[in-house]
Parts: structure tokens; C-alpha cells; sequence
């Protein structure tokens, strides 16, 4: 929560040369939710002492599709990059996790942490291909390379093939910190993992809100919100375009393939359907993220509380449940296309996370400290 | 009788205002010129006026009736048509399927029909085959003049013409202008080369940052008052 | 030899097949730069109501008849309503609602009609060949697949280059705004395009239920395979989609003829090579 100051040039004479103007980015709501976040964060992570198996097998879903859906919102609502590919490197970091812990006979924790980086080498090539499209052509590009991996994983045999594999119980019990776990809860085997796995989705995801915060803060947010406007422009205030968006793609792959990677780690069990699976990894995580609000650090959280909602009430309704969240997607496109929280954030003028800068004149130039100019708002609400 | 006026038209794209309340008056017949530097809001009044922008409703005046509210496609089978500024032909379409094109939307009894508009233009009667794209400066403006004819305008909103045409192209194409207004069409034309836009022109203005600075009869108009209105001086 | 003669032929014949199904989504994005994720599932929904009027009793051609109009208002509805209001700068959201519309699409049908596999019956035509000498025969039906697919592109070429309305979707293909200004309303031809897509992808919904079992949840794969057939034929020549359509089904067969689990694999690279080696596809427009 820095702020910059900007001295005007020229000799202080006469008055109000010598006041400062400032630039910040913390609102008074944002300092709120910071204090407010900490209870909340040691709350989750005090959790496993003391709630069932279910709930962190559900937390765990929450957290897990938390982390994809803030992926996405960067590739998508920040950088512009509209995929709809991305179970392409949730697949790729689950089996290769698979591939290193079950063939490699490596610990899954580290397997985790490698397995996205699998996934971020493989986004180069795919970068260099998907980005001769553009708009939604681009899009389905990134399907077709998700389906390539598929077809290309269900090849082979030793990851199961086509119909899958498990994942082997000396793997399963030998995760590392699983023995802390079971001697520090007096847990079996499978309970201890499932603690285990949710301490790692719930890091994860924090992890991934940070890097995401700070990116949106730092200059490479700007980048991305010149590059979101015009590509062009962007181009000639000095921006590289295309480092930018391919830092931005294999940096989110990576991401995506370590919780795809953990996701199949608690699943213990693998398939090509199921890691790559449109449904599953991309149309409920875009669901996420626009029901919550494109682009912004507040949607994908308010995205998932209500995904799981609904998820948790109608899913029982099988195909009507999937009918409803379809004509919710089209109702929200054409009378909400900003989300839940784009409706609240501008109707209440707040911003939690903020990632905008905006000018705070001397107070002797504007003397209504509370008066913000309309253009400027308008702008911070662009891109 | 004035067919064509605007009260208080305002502009914007996005949030930037470009007319900041244009008041101004076409009778039926006459030729006006709108004069003013780059992004004086020239280009910016005859697309208000053409309906690519929106504006209020009872800014633009058609005969007397409020046309603010139409959309584009609307207005030109009403008798506006406007020739847009660099000329903007459809690259897909021949020189032929451009004049043809510009009678979609036509819905009055006029002189113009494609064989009128060879008339005007013989060159382009050679070239009707060719892709509009393998035309001259020159020649791609008479297409857009003839494509805008083709509708039977009653008003004729032209952008620009002679913008990039070499002094002799242009000539030509303000012969044709001189043919155009002969058959009583009322014509707004929006210049930079002052020259001819005062040769032309019953009546003037002067545009500066979105407002009028001048305006009046070019013989009643001092270089000096020109050169102010124009430049801001 | 015989045998990759005969692969090339098939892979023709299912070319003509994906022409087919791409030629409405080339239309649409060629005029106006639209992607319809819900194209497959609409094919898929042109075989199925062709089944119900099939299930009534009505004879194939008259149920052509029926269901290629009823798609028609179909599509010009949906542009009307829903798309019409979606379009601007931002893709996302008629992205958004093509893909709600592909969800509801593929769940209707799953809940009307259940995930049982189908079959068009098309009477004898089905089991129908045409022996081409040297021991090599083609199905009458996929050739008449391929037959279908290269008149519908006549027909289309027809109407954009010979007619006024065609003249104005050009014209709007290529400037909308200046289209505005000829007198051309650009929602209706935009709902026009729709119609005409959706009334393609109920002729190729004849053809899909024709040749092989169908369910509702294969919708996607075909929208791949149109997809692919577009961009590499090139955007804005139907010409250029059916050749595109034509690499992809012989990729697919060769595939399949190396090894049956290659096909679909096989289908997918032919497109990221030339995605590659020629980015603007192999026919392209010639200005964009």
C-alpha cells in the first residue's frame, strides 16, 4: 500500500506550488478488508483441528476452483487473453504429477510444485501457435490444443491410457508431512491427507491471490490494462505486447497445472476425460468469474461463494441445473456484464482489492475532499 | 425554407466532447461550407447530423421534424447522404457494386441512377469492373460521390473531398460538385482546402474546438476574421 | 495403393461432410465477426428434430422441408433477441452467451430425448454405393454429403454476388458503419446471416444423423471441426472453407488408416500446421 508523490517542477513561490500532490492506491475500505482478512485466513487455516472431512473436502473444491477462476480472470479480464483452453494445463499438471510420483517415484509435494512448471513449458509452444488468432478464434484455438493434449495423454498406456489410472496407495501415504499430520491429529492415513491437501489448497490459492494482486499492482498491470484498451497504443508507449501476454499465459498455465496437479491428487484417480474435462475446468470457472465480476480481485471470490451455492442446492437437478446455469450466463452477459460485484463496487463506489491509482489533489486546490471528477472514475472503470 | 438545421447539437465519443452546441441552418439549395482546423468537430457535425453518432433527439431538424432519434440507415432514405471523409469504399465490392450499393437505401424519385452517375463520372465507366480499391485518389472519390448519389439525396453531406487529391483531381471533382448542385441538391461541404470551399459556398462557418467561431456570406468574411476564427488568435 | 485411394476418397467425402457443417459458421463470422459456440450443438439439434418429424411419421425430404425454414426463424430469432444486443468491441459476451446457449442446447436435447444414440434412416440410400471400377465403391450418401455441401456454396455465392441483399452483406462485411450509410440495417442483416447459418446446420444435421450414430452431447466436437475447416480454408471464402473442410477429413482418414485411435489427433494437427506454416489460412481474403 504505497503512495507516490509527484512534486510539480519549478520553484515553490506564491501559493500552493509547494503542496504535494499524491498518488495512492488505499481506500479506507481496502485498509478494512485487509484487517478484517487476517481473522479470517487463521480461522481457515485453525480449521482441519476441528471440522469434518466433508466440510474440507468441500472447502477444498472451493479453494481449488478459487485458484483457477483467479487464473483465468488474470488471463481474461486483465490481460484480454479470452481462453477457453485452460483444462489443457489443468490435465497436463495432473498427469504429470502422475507421471512423477507414480512412474518417477517422486513425493507429491514437489511433484506438485514441478508439475506446474511441466505445465508452463508447454504453454510456450502453445502460446506461440493459439496467438497467430485473435478474438474469439483464439479462443477456440486454446480448445483445440486442450483436445491435442487429451487425445495425446489417452495414447499412453503407462498413465492408463484411455480409461485412466489410480493413483498407487504407497504414493497416496507417503505424501510428505502426511505422518506429521497423522501424529499430530491422531489421524488415519486418509483423513491426514485430506487435511493434507486442503493446507495445500488453501495455500495455493492464497499464494495465487497474492501473485495475482501484485502483478495487477506492479507495472506489468499496466501493461495490461494499456494492452487491453489497444494493442497498438500500448506498442507505442514501450510496452512489448507480446512478452507481456506470453509472460502472462505461462505464468497462469504454471499456476493452473499445480492445482490441476493437486485437484488429482486428492481425486487419486485419473482420467483423460476428467483432467481435461471442458465442463469441470473452464465452463464452471468462467461461470465463476463472471457471476462474481470480470477483471476485478473481488470477483472470483464473491464468483465461487455463489457457484457453490448454487452448486451445493441444485446440482441434484442434473441436467436442469446446467439448462439454469446457462440462461443465468445469458441473462448476466446482457443485463449485468460487469457481475455481482461490478453492480456493488459502482453502485457503492468501493474497491476492497484496489489495483487503480488514483490522484489525490492538495487539499487547497479542491476544497470538497470527498468530490471525486466523473472522467476520472469513468476511465478507473475502463479496461 | 431551411430543410436542414441543428439547435444545441452536442457530441461525444465516449467521454470526450467534441461539439459543444452547434446551431446551424441549411436552406433548401444552398451550398455551406464548414470550415476549421483538424479536430475543430467538422467531420465529427455531418456524422451527428448522418446519425453514426448519437445526439438528442430534437438537435437535428429534418424539414422540421426531430430526427436526433433515427438511426443512420434511416436517415438516408430520408435524403441525407453523407460521402465520408478518406473516401471509405467497400474493398469487396467492385467500382459498380459500390454505386449499386449506395441505392439500397434508396426511397425517393431523383435524376440519379447509375447511368447518370457514368455520366458525371465517364472514367469510372471504364473501371466498373475493377476491384474499388485498384482506383486513384481521385477516382475513388468520384465512386464515394457517385455511391452517395445513388440514394437521390436531397442533401448532400460531403467530408473532406479533396483530402489527399492533387490540385488538378481535385478541380474535377468540384466540377462535379458544380453539375450536383445544378440539380438543386443542397449540399454541406466540410473543407480544409479554403480555396475552393469558398468558391463554392452561399454561406460559411468557421469551426474551432467543437463551436462556431465565424460565420457568414464568404464575400462578407475578411481574411482576418478567417484567419482568427479559424486558429483561435 | 488401393487402400490410400481409397482413404483419399473417404477423406473427401467426409470433407465435404465438415464443408458443411463449417459453411455456416464461416458465414456468420465472415459477416460479422461472431463465433457461435453453439454451432455443433444446433447441427445436433437439426438431426434431432428431423428425428421427431421422422418419429411422426413424416418422409425425410418433406422433414428437410419442415425443419430447414423452422431453423431459419430459429437463428434469425436468436440474433434478434439475444446476440443483436450483445455485439460490440468486448467478445466476451456473446462468447459467453453462445456457450450458455451450447449448455442448454445439449442439456434440452439430453432431457428430451436421453442420451440413447440415434440414427437417421434415409431408407435405401443409406447402404447405397457407387462402384468407381477398380474395386473401389463410395457410400451415395456421403456423396451426396459432398454433393449438398458444394451446392449450398453455390447457392450462397449466389446470393452475395448476384443479388442487392447480397451486395449488402458484402458491404456490411466490410464496413457496417459506412454500410449504415447506404441505407443498410445492419441488425437485420446480422439476424438474416443467423437464419441462413442455422438453416445450413440443419441440412448438415441430415447428413450427421445419416452417416453414424448421434447423441447429444457430440455438438462440440463437430464446432471443432467446423472450426478448423474455416480457419484453414481462410476467412471469408466458402470456397476456401470446403477445401478446408476437405484437408481436415482426409488428415482424419489418413489418421485412422495409420491407426484407428489417430484419427481425431490427426485431425487437430493438419489444423496447428497450418495455423503455423499460414496463420491467414490457404485461401484467404484478400483484404482484412
Amino acid at each position: 500500500m504505497r503512495s507516490g508523490e509527484i512534486k510539480p517542477t519549478g520553484s515553490s513561490e506564491g501559493g500552493d506550488h509547494g503542496s504535494r500532490y499524491a498518488v495512492t492506491r488505499t481506500t479506507r475500505a481496502s485498509t478494512t478488508t485487509l484487517l478484517l482478512a487476517i481473522p479470517v485466513l487463521l480461522l481457515l487455516f485453525a480449521l482441519p483441528a476441528f471440522a469434518s472431512r466433508a466440510l474440507l473436502q468441500e472447502l477444498f473444491y472451493v479453494f481449488t476452483m478459487l485458484t483457477l477462476a483467479q487464473l483465468w480472470n488474470l488471463l481474461a479480464g486483465c490481460a484480454g487473453l479470452m481462453s477457453v483452453g485452460q483444462q489443457a494445463f489443468v490435465g497436463i499438471g495432473a498427469y504429470a504429477l502422475f507421471a512423477l510420483t507414480v512412474i518417477g517415484g517422486l513425493d507429491a509435494v514437489p511433484a506438485i510444485v514441478l508439475a506446474g512448471a511441466v505445465a508452463g513449458f508447454v504453454a510456450v509452444p502453445a502460446a506461440l501457435i493459439v496467438f497467430r488468432l485473435r478474438g474469439a478464434y483464439f479462443a477456440i484455438g486454446t480448445w483445440v490444443v486442450a483436445e491435442v493434449c487429451r487425445l495425446v495423454l489417452a495414447q499412453v498406456k503407462q498413465l492408463g491410457g484411455g480409461t485412466g489410472t489410480s493413483l498407487s496407495p504407497d504414493v497416496a501415504s507417503s505424501i510428505l508431512g502426511l505422518d506429521l499430520v497423522r501424529n499430530l491429529f491422531h489421524v488415519r492415513g486418509s483423513a491426514a491427507r485430506d487435511m493434507l491437501t486442503y493446507w495445500l489448497a488453501l495455500a495455493l490459492a492464497l499464494v495465487t491471490f497474492l501473485l495475482v494482486y501484485r502483478l495487477l499492482r506492479s507495472r506489468y498491470g499496466l501493461a495490461l490494462s494499456a494492452i487491453g484498451d489497444s494493442d497498438a497504443a500500448a506498442e507505442s508507449v514501450g510496452v512489448d505486447v507480446f512478452r507481456t501476454k506470453l509472460l502472462i499465459y505461462v505464468v497462469t498455465a504454471a499456476v493452473t497445472g499445480m492445482a490441476g496437479a493437486l485437484i488429482f491428487l486428492q481425486k487419486a484417480r485419473i482420467s483423460p476425460d476428467a483432467a481435461f474435462s471442458l465442463i469441470d475446468w473452464t465452463a464452471y470457472v468462467i461461470f465463476i468469474v463472471v457471476i462474481g465480476g470480470i477483471g476485478t480481485m473481488e470477483g472470483p471470490i464473491i464468483g465461487v461463494v455463489i457457484f457453490y451455492l448454487l452448486q451445493y442446492y441444485l446440482a441434484a437437478l442434473g441436467s436442469w441445473y446446467l439448462i439454469l446455469l446457462g440462461v443465468l450466463a445469458i441473462l448476466l452477459m446482457l443485463f449485468a456484464p460487469s457481475g455481482v460485484w461490478g453492480v456493488v463496487s459502482s453502485a457503492l463506489d468501493v474497491s476492497l482489492f484496489p489495483v487503480r491509482r488514483r490522484l489525490i489533489a492538495p487539499s487547497s486546490i479542491t476544497s470538497d475532499k470527498n468530490k471525486r471528477p466523473t472522467p476520472s472514475r469513468k476511465i478507473a472503470e475502463s479496461g | 425554407m431551411t430543410v436542414l438545421e441543428t439547435r444545441a447539437l452536442t457530441a461525444f465519443y465516449g467521454d470526450f466532447q467534441a461539439l459543444f452546441g452547434i446551431t446551424f441552418a441549411l436552406e433548401e439549395g444552398e451550398t455551406v461550407a464548414i470550415i476549421g482546423a483538424n479536430g475543430a468537430g467538422k467531420s465529427t457535425f455531418l456524422k451527428a447530423i448522418a446519425g453514426l453518432l448519437p445526439r438528442p433527439t430534437a438537435a437535428v431538424r429534418l424539414d422540421g421534424r426531430d430526427i436526433g432519434a433515427l438511426p443512420a440507415f434511416e436517415i438516408v432514405k430520408l435524403g441525407v447522404a453523407l460521402v465520408p471523409e478518406g473516401r471509405r469504399l467497400f474493398p469487396s465490392l467492385s467500382v459498380e457494386e459500390n454505386l449499386q450499393v449506395g441505392a439500397y437505401g434508396r426511397r425517393l424519385d431523383g435524376p440519379w441512377s447509375l447511368a447518370a452517375v457514368y455520366r458525371l463520372f465517364p472514367v469510372l465507366q471504364e473501371r466498373r469492373h475493377a476491384p474499388s480499391t485498384t482506383l486513384s485518389g481521385g477516382q475513388q472519390q468520384m465512386v464515394a460521390i457517385g455511391r452517395s448519389l445513388m440514394s437521390n439525396p436531397r442533401i448532400l453531406l460531403c467530408d473532406e473531398l479533396s483530402l489527399g487529391l492533387a490540385p488538378i483531381v481535385s478541380r474535377d471533382i468540384y466540377a462535379a460538385l458544380a453539375d450536383i448542385k445544378a440539380r438543386g441538391t443542397s449540399v454541406v461541404l466540410v473543407e480544409q482546402d479554403l480555396v475552393h470551399a469558398m468558391s463554392v459556398a452561399d454561406r460559411a462557418y468557421c469551426f474551432m474546438e467543437g463551436r462556431v467561431s465565424l460565420a457568414g456570406r464568404p464575400k462578407d468574411l475578411t481574411r482576418d476574421a478567417i484567419h482568427a476564427a479559424y486558429f483561435g488568435l | 495403393m488401393l487402400g490410400w485411394i481409397d482413404t483419399l476418397l473417404q477423406g473427401v467425402l467426409l470433407g465435404g461432410l465438415y464443408s458443411l457443417y463449417a459453411t455456416g459458421l464461416s458465414v456468420i463470422f465472415g459477416i460479422m465477426r461472431l463465433v457461435n459456440l453453439a454451432h455443433g450443438d444446433l447441427i445436433v439439434l437439426g438431426a434431432f428434430l428431423m428425428l421427431a418429424a421422422a418419429a411422426a411419421g413424416v418422409p425425410i425430404v418433406l422433414a428437410l422441408m419442415l425443419v430447414v425454414p423452422l431453423m431459419f426463424l430459429a437463428g434469425y430469432a436468436l440474433q434478434s433477441v439475444l446476440l443483436n444486443r450483445a455485439l460490440g468491441r468486448n467478445i466476451l459476451p456473446p462468447l459467453l452467451i453462445t456457450f450458455g446457449l451450447s449448455i442448454i442446447v445439449q442439456n434440452g436435447l439430453l432431457e428430451t430425448f436421453s442420451a440413447d444414440t440415434r440414427r437417421l434412416h434415409v431408407g435405401a440410400l443409406e447402404s447405397a454405393s457407387l462402384p468407381l471400377g477398380g474395386g473401389i465403391a463410395v457410400g451415395l450418401m456421403p456423396l451426396l454429403g459432398l454433393a449438398t455441401a458444394i451446392a449450398v456454396i453455390v447457392l450462397l455465392n449466389a446470393v452475395f454476388y448476384r443479388t442487392a441483399l447480397g451486395r449488402a452483406f458484402r458491404a456490411t462485411s466490410d464496413d457496417v458503419e459506412i454500410a449504415q450509410l447506404m441505407g443498410i440495417d445492419n441488425k437485420s442483416i446480422y439476424a438474416l446471416t443467423m437464419g441462413i447459418a442455422l438453416a445450413v446446420c440443419a441440412v448438415a444435421g441430415l447428413f450427421l444423423g445419416a452417416r453414424a450414430n448421434f447423441d447429444p452431447s457430440i455438438g462440440p466436437a463437430r464446432l471443432l471441426y467446423a472450426f478448423e475447416a474455416v480457419i484453414i480454408g481462410g476467412l471469408g471464402s466458402l470456397w476456401g472453407t470446403l477445401a478446408g473442410g476437405i484437408v481436415v477429413g482426409v488428415a482424419q482418414t489418413i489418421g485412422a488408416h495409420i491407426n484407428p485411435e489417430w484419427q481425431l489427433l490427426s485431425g487437430h494437427i493438419a489444423f496447428l500446421i497450418v495455423l503455423v506454416i499460414r496463420p491467414r489460412g490457404l485461401f484467404p481474403r484478400a483484404v482484412d
